[in-house]
């Protein structure tokens, strides 16, 4: 009997579709080691140019914010409007802001 | 706690908003999406097969390039949605020992033999139609990777429909033998494309529940007649007969109302007596068996090299 292939770590992969825009996560797959992760990342998710680089990441090496903490997590920027332009009001007449 | 849990996951699904993996949600939405992603993963897998039949003997280097292409992407199409399940905490590898072990179900139409090449050309217009009608809505559904995969998915699929139903007008096109082929084909698939969308709303127990959670977002029969109004005028541009006695234009109501699909034998195959349930899952387990010394070798490869750079 084989080894199951879940013992195969799993990769979370991220796109960037093309130059000028961040990596996207596009999805996950599994694979023995780094360099077969990048290989099949492009095999599957770029088949069509989807993309011009890729990463792939272990997904045990990323640290995510939970949703019970969401909301004391993101207060910090919930109650600082003034980091959006729309809370400046601006005279209509007043061009190219 | 529990109750305001629910109350949350209820109002993000009735906002039209999506379920993420790490949030809280109710134990029968987890374990119905596993199931319907599964099944429907299986089902791109097992579905490479009836074509994959023909990739060897596909008649110029053009349409073998395109069904090489097309078949690929189903594979493609079985890991976006393995991916899924495994955000749900399901497990990759015990998803394949359940479809080898028969526990778990895959489409029926994929337990029909593909007899001539005018086959991939009826599966690409009306297989892959008929998955584009049920996967269009589902780009929509509540649980985000799912959604997230169907619109990948779907946009993979318009090439599946359009080169099948170009390889069909360039038959058409052929000799009176090549258009006897096509005919003979869509007289066989037709019938089966219909029961792709499931049994009949009254006889679907699953139904009310996945509309409730969004998982679903149109009933079988509302499917099937979108599919049969779909597919009639293409048909005629086509040049070939629909088998259905009954098949007319009403109307009254705006739609074709159409002959009902013969339901013992959808049952009979969905249990297993279809014409290739057998050969499907021993061939899927064999290439299984086959392929494990590659994953094992890769495997020693990787903790070769993982040991020689903690060495170093
Ligand atoms: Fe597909
Ligand atoms: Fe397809």
């Amino acid at each position: 009997m084989s080894e199951p292939r879940s013992s195969w770590p799993l990769y979370e992969v991220f796109v960037r579709g093309k130059r000028g825009l961040n990596h996207v996560h596009v999805g996950s797959l599994h694979a023995p080691d780094d360099e077969m992760a990048l290989r099949n990342a492009r095999d599957l998710y770029t088949r069509r140019n989807e993309g011009v680089s890729i990463w792939v990441v272990p997904a045990a090496a990323i640290t995510a914010s939970s949703p019970d903490e969401k909301d004391p997590f993101f207060a910090p920027s919930g109650d600082k409007v003034y980091r959006h332009p729309t809370f400046y009001a601006i005279p209509e007449d007043v061009p190219h802001l | 706690m529990d109750e305001e849990l629910q109350r949350e996951f209820d109002r993000v699904v009735a906002a039209e908003q999506r379920i993420e993996p790490r949030d809280w949600m109710p134990e029968g939405y987890r374990r119905t999406l596993i199931r319907q992603i599964a099944q429907h993963a299986h089902s791109e897998i097992i579905g490479m097969q009836p074509e994959g039949n023909w990739i060897t003997r596909a008649p110029s280097l053009r349409r073998k390039a395109i069904l090489l292409a097309k078949v690929q992407d189903e594979a493609g199409h079985g890991l976006y949605l393995y991916a899924a399940t495994e955000t749900l905490g399901a497990d990759r590898e015990d998803l394949t020992q359940k479809l080898i072990n028969g526990r778990q179900k895959y489409s029926s139409i994929f337990n029909y033999p593909t007899l001539s090449f005018a086959d991939v050309g009826v599966i690409g217009w009306l297989v892959d139609g008929a998955a584009i009608c049920n996967q269009v809505p589902l780009c929509r559904t509540s649980y985000g990777p799912y959604a997230r995969a169907m619109i990948r998915v779907c946009k993979e699929e318009s090439f599946h429909q359009r080169q099948g139903y170009e390889l069909l007008m360039t038959m058409m096109r052929g000799t009176e033998a090549q258009r006897r082929q096509v005919q003979d084909a869509v007289d066989r698939w037709w019938w089966p494309s219909l029961m792709m969308f499931g049994p009949p709303d009254d006889a679907s127990s699953n139904t009310e529940q996945s509309m409730a959670w969004r998982i679903k977002r149109h009933t079988n029969d509302e499917l099937r007649q979108k599919f049969v109004d779909m597919s009639v005028p293409q048909a005629d541009k086509l040049g070939v007969t629909l088998p259905d006695p009954e098949l007319r234009w009403n109307a009254e109501r705006g739609h074709h109302d159409f002959g009902t699909p013969d339901w013992d034998e959808f049952w009979r195959v969905v249990k297993g007596d279809g014409p290739c349930n057998a050969q499907r899952v021993a061939h899927r387990r064999k290439s299984h068996d086959d392929g494990a010394w590659v994953r094992e070798a890769a495997t020693a490869h990787a903790a070769k090299r993982a040991a020689k750079e903690s060495a170093a």
